[in-house]
């Protein structure tokens, strides 16, 4: 059965791209929004991996990243932080939230496969 | 006993005296009489009884008057001749000593004259060795005051318990609140550091300061930035000074005005994240669709032109915020830290007088406006203006040039024109690229380095249709914030100024009782008004304040306090002419709720001294209220320290207990030149006083007490 995937962002243009590619890469996909209708996504979609903006209108991608972290039917969920922000701050705030990776932006497609295929694996 | 006592004890012993021989000599003759002759003696005496009490009398006055004169000629001429003696020995040849009395002591005063004479010779002499080991002290000193007040940095030293030991004028200019140094400025010999600066940060400073010398750093320093007044901010940098035992001594704080250098350093680094931050969105977006589109060559048609869309639009979307941003920011993107703010006009001056010198070429300049600021590298564009008029001369034979500038929006063209050869654009870009050469000096910089530098641009500009002949080249420069004359300091002061006092040093704890404080250990703060009359209480008013301050036995004459009031009510023709100042000079100033409050501060932590202290402190008594500030130290009043330590004398009015000290008398009746004689004059009636055993804060409050109870009797 392939893995699920929820991708949290708010420009099309990132969330087509991405789509596809993860797609290619036979993963389910849904794609939300904003912080909110990622959350109300949970339950149902259940997804293994969420692809979080950090910037993501309604509820931020840090609190959403909290929230999940804060309900135990949530905490298996490995969540990948995606940000125009790279400051290091940023990095370490994403990662106490309890973030399973931050990817700064701009980044390469093939090492974002890789490492959520590596995040998915049934090894980790 | 009093003089009154003893003089009354001579008259009696005298006249009991007098009578007692005639009395004891008749009882004697008396007594071997017959009755009978001794009962005609006694009614002979009772019937010449008015004639005996005549008598009695009259050797009553002559026993009085002979001794007022024996009185007069010797214990009160003693008297003053003891006093004469004492002030020619604090003030040696300031009065003769002549008395009026006996002949003997006439000629005593003559040999105590020739005897001071002789010892102010012995002492003008050895002071003369001394004055010249001072001499030598004095030049280091004041060469170390010359060095401090050229350093761009301001200085300040304090002791291990914050007292300020030294400083420059850029400390006190940095540190006041109003920046003009006339001000009454916080900065202060013996005054607290804690005062100008946050004391835990003092505090927190000594304490790395000890850590890093308990980690075995020979050269501990420390930093940090402070708010100083008038929203500037200051940078500190702190490190220690030893004591002989290798405790903390005090510190030396080196500061510096980061007010301009923060903001731009802030500018710069809010340009860099927000040029990432903007970029970054796109740019990922771009390079997701273009590794997709490289990734899957065979993708379907529609979706392979969604990716090369989005590419596209994000590609413009990026450029869009990078010029945006670039734009918004480009005045912090190019100001350096090497160019300071400069007056066009100096700078053209100068490079007027470079110019003529080095290219050897006439030069003429521009009338400039005074109001035109450049941010400039004046040392490299000066060799610029030198290197372009010498290549001007050698390879086109131009003898004259002109010198100009003018405002351009945000910048200033500065031009370097010239008139009839014509020069090529590709001469220029030529010499843009050569290192700076003039004659034999050869800078490492070229053309383009010195534009760069700047942030600016170069180029050749020919004027008018017959242009070709008359042209220039231009430099578009960044404007400059005109610098204020608060932050242009240093170089103001004629005379040294009394900025440092290494004495400061060996002041023990500030925790001992005051009044057990010997008087030269305090710190005094003389001061004397002006008012419009001599009734406080019947609403006149202070209409000037001036004093100064007395640390470690010195005058400090460059920290003073001058202020005039406006009394809001008009002048008594009277005062005025004792003061002269007159109503227009009064009008605009502050008023006195603004002025006592900035005075109050002024005399933090001293000991106020002044002549007839009562009149001047009712005055301040009856402004609490409305100024809300009190004066609560001690007080020291100059008439009843020299009536105590001269009570001989009668004459206590400042002018001359002045001149009796050996003071010179100038610029009375203004409340700074009085606050100074009164200043001067106290410290010359302290040595007086230790002399007659008065040596410390209480003891000189309790005599003046008493002199004043016995002033009142009398």
């Amino acid at each position: 059965m392939s893995k699920r995937v929820l991708i949290v962002d708010d420009e099309p243009n990132i969330v087509a791209a991405l789509e596809f590619l993860l797609e290619k890469n036979g993963y389910q996909v849904q794609v939300a929004a904003n912080g909110e209708e990622a959350l109300a996504r949970l339950d149902e979609f259940a997804p293994d991996l969420v692809l979080l903006d950090v910037m993501v209108p309604k509820v931020s991608g840090y609190e959403v990243c909290q929230r999940m972290r804060a309900q135990p039917k949530w905490r298996a969920i490995k969540i990948v932080m995606l940000s125009a922000r790279g400051r290091e701050v940023e990095v370490e705030k994403g990662m106490s939230l309890g973030a399973d990776l931050y990817v700064t932006k701009p980044f390469s497609s093939a090492e974002l496969v890789a490492t959520i295929g590596g995040l998915l694996s049934p090894q980790t | 006993m009093t003089a009154r006592g003893k003089f009354a004890l001579w008259v009696a012993v005298l006249f009991l005296a007098g009578i007692a021989v005639p009395v004891a000599t008749g009882l004697a003759v008396v007594a071997v009489l017959a009755p009978a002759d001794q009962e005609v003696v006694l009614r002979v005496l009772q019937e010449r009884m008015p004639l005996l009490v005549l008598g009695a009398m009259a050797l009553l006055a002559l026993a009085a008057g002979a001794v007022r004169w024996l009185f007069g000629a010797y214990v009160e001429a003693a008297a003053g001749l003891a006093d004469l003696t004492r002030s020619a020995r604090a003030a040696p040849g300031a009065a003769p000593i002549v008395i009026a009395g006996a002949a003997e002591l006439v000629q005593l005063a003559g040999e105590i004259e020739r005897l001071a004479a002789e010892a102010h010779r012995l002492r003008d002499a050895s002071d003369g060795r001394v004055r010249e080991s001072l001499a030598h002290l004095e030049e280091e000193r004041n060469r170390l005051a010359a060095l401090m007040s050229e350093l761009v940095e301001g200085v300040l030293v304090c002791n291990a318990e914050g007292r300020i030991l030294l400083y420059n004028e850029q400390a006190r200019a940095l540190l006041s609140e109003r920046g003009d140094t006339a001000a009454p400025a916080p900065v202060g010999l013996g005054r607290s550091i804690f005062s100008l600066i946050e004391r835990n940060q003092v505090v927190h400073a000594i304490e790395k300061l000890e850590q890093a010398r308990a980690r075995g750093e020979a050269a501990p320093r420390t930093r940090f930035v402070a708010p100083a007044g008038r929203g500037r901010l200051v940078k500190f940098e702190a490190a220690p000074y030893r004591g002989a035992r290798a405790e903390l001594a005090g510190i030396v704080f080196t500061l510096a005005d980061v007010t301009g250098l923060l903001e731009r350093e802030a500018q710069r680094l809010s340009v860099l994240q927000s040029i990432a931050t903007r970029a970054r969105a796109p740019v990922a977006n771009i390079r997701a669709a273009a590794e997709n589109l490289a990734g899957y060559p065979d993708m379907e048609a529609g979706r392979l032109r969604q990716f090369v869309e989005i590419i596209a639009g994000e590609s413009q979307a990026l450029s869009q915020s990078i010029h945006g941003a670039l734009q918004t920011y480009s005045e912090a993107l190019k100001a350096s830290l090497t160019l300071e703010d400069m007056r066009a006009l100096d700078l053209l001056r100068v490079a007027e007088g470079r110019v003529r010198a080095l290219a050897e070429v006439a030069v003429d300049l521009d009338p400039v406006a005074e109001s035109l600021w450049l941010s400039v590298d004046s040392f490299t564009l000066v060799q610029a203006l030198c290197f372009l008029a010498a290549r001007l001369k050698e390879d086109y034979g131009v003898r004259r040039v002109r010198l100009g500038a003018r405002r351009a929006e945000r910048f200033l063209e500065l031009d370097l024109g010239w008139r009839g050869a014509i020069v090529g654009h590709d001469a220029l870009a030529q010499w843009e690229g050569e290192p700076l050469r003039i004659g034999a000096q050869e800078s490492p910089l070229t053309l383009r380095d010195v534009i760069e530098r700047h942030g600016g641009e170069l180029w050749l500009q020919r004027h008018g249709l017959a242009g070709e002949r008359d042209a220039c080249f231009r430099f578009l420069l960044p404007a400059g914030e005109p610098v204020t004359a608060a932050t242009r300091v240093g170089a103001v002061i004629e005379s040294r100024p009394e900025f440092y006092d290494f004495d400061l040093f060996a002041h023990g704890g500030a925790s001992q009782d005051l009044r057990a404080r010997a008087l030269a250990d305090l710190s005094y703060t003389a001061f004397d008004m002006e008012t419009t009359g001599l009734a406080p209480s019947a609403g006149d008013e202070i209409i000037s304040i001036g004093a100064v301050r007395i640390v470690n036995g010195r005058l400090l004459k460059s920290e003073i306090f001058e202020k005039m009031v406006d009394p809001r009510r008009p002048l008594n023709p009277d005062s005025a002419k004792v003061h002269g100042i007159d109503a227009a000079m009064l009008a605009g100033q502050p008023r006195i709720e603004e002025v006592l409050p900035a005075f109050h501060k002024f005399c933090e932590d001293t000991v106020l001294v002044a002549h007839n202290a009562a009149f001047d402190m009712r005055f301040l008594e009856l402004k609490e209220e409305s100024t809300r500030v009190r004066f609560a130290q001690p007080v020291l009043d100059t008439l009843l320290l020299s009536a105590v330590a001269q009570p001989a004398l009668a004459d206590h009015r400042l002018e001359a207990i002045a001149e009796r000290l050996g003071v010179p008398v100038i610029g009375r009746h203004t409340a700074l030149g009085d606050a100074l004689l009164t200043g001067e004059a106290f410290l010359r009636l302290v040595g007086l006083l230790r002399e007659r055993g008065i040596a410390t804060l209480g003891e000189a409050l309790d005599a003046s007490r008493e002199t004043y109870y016995a002033r009142l009797r009398y």
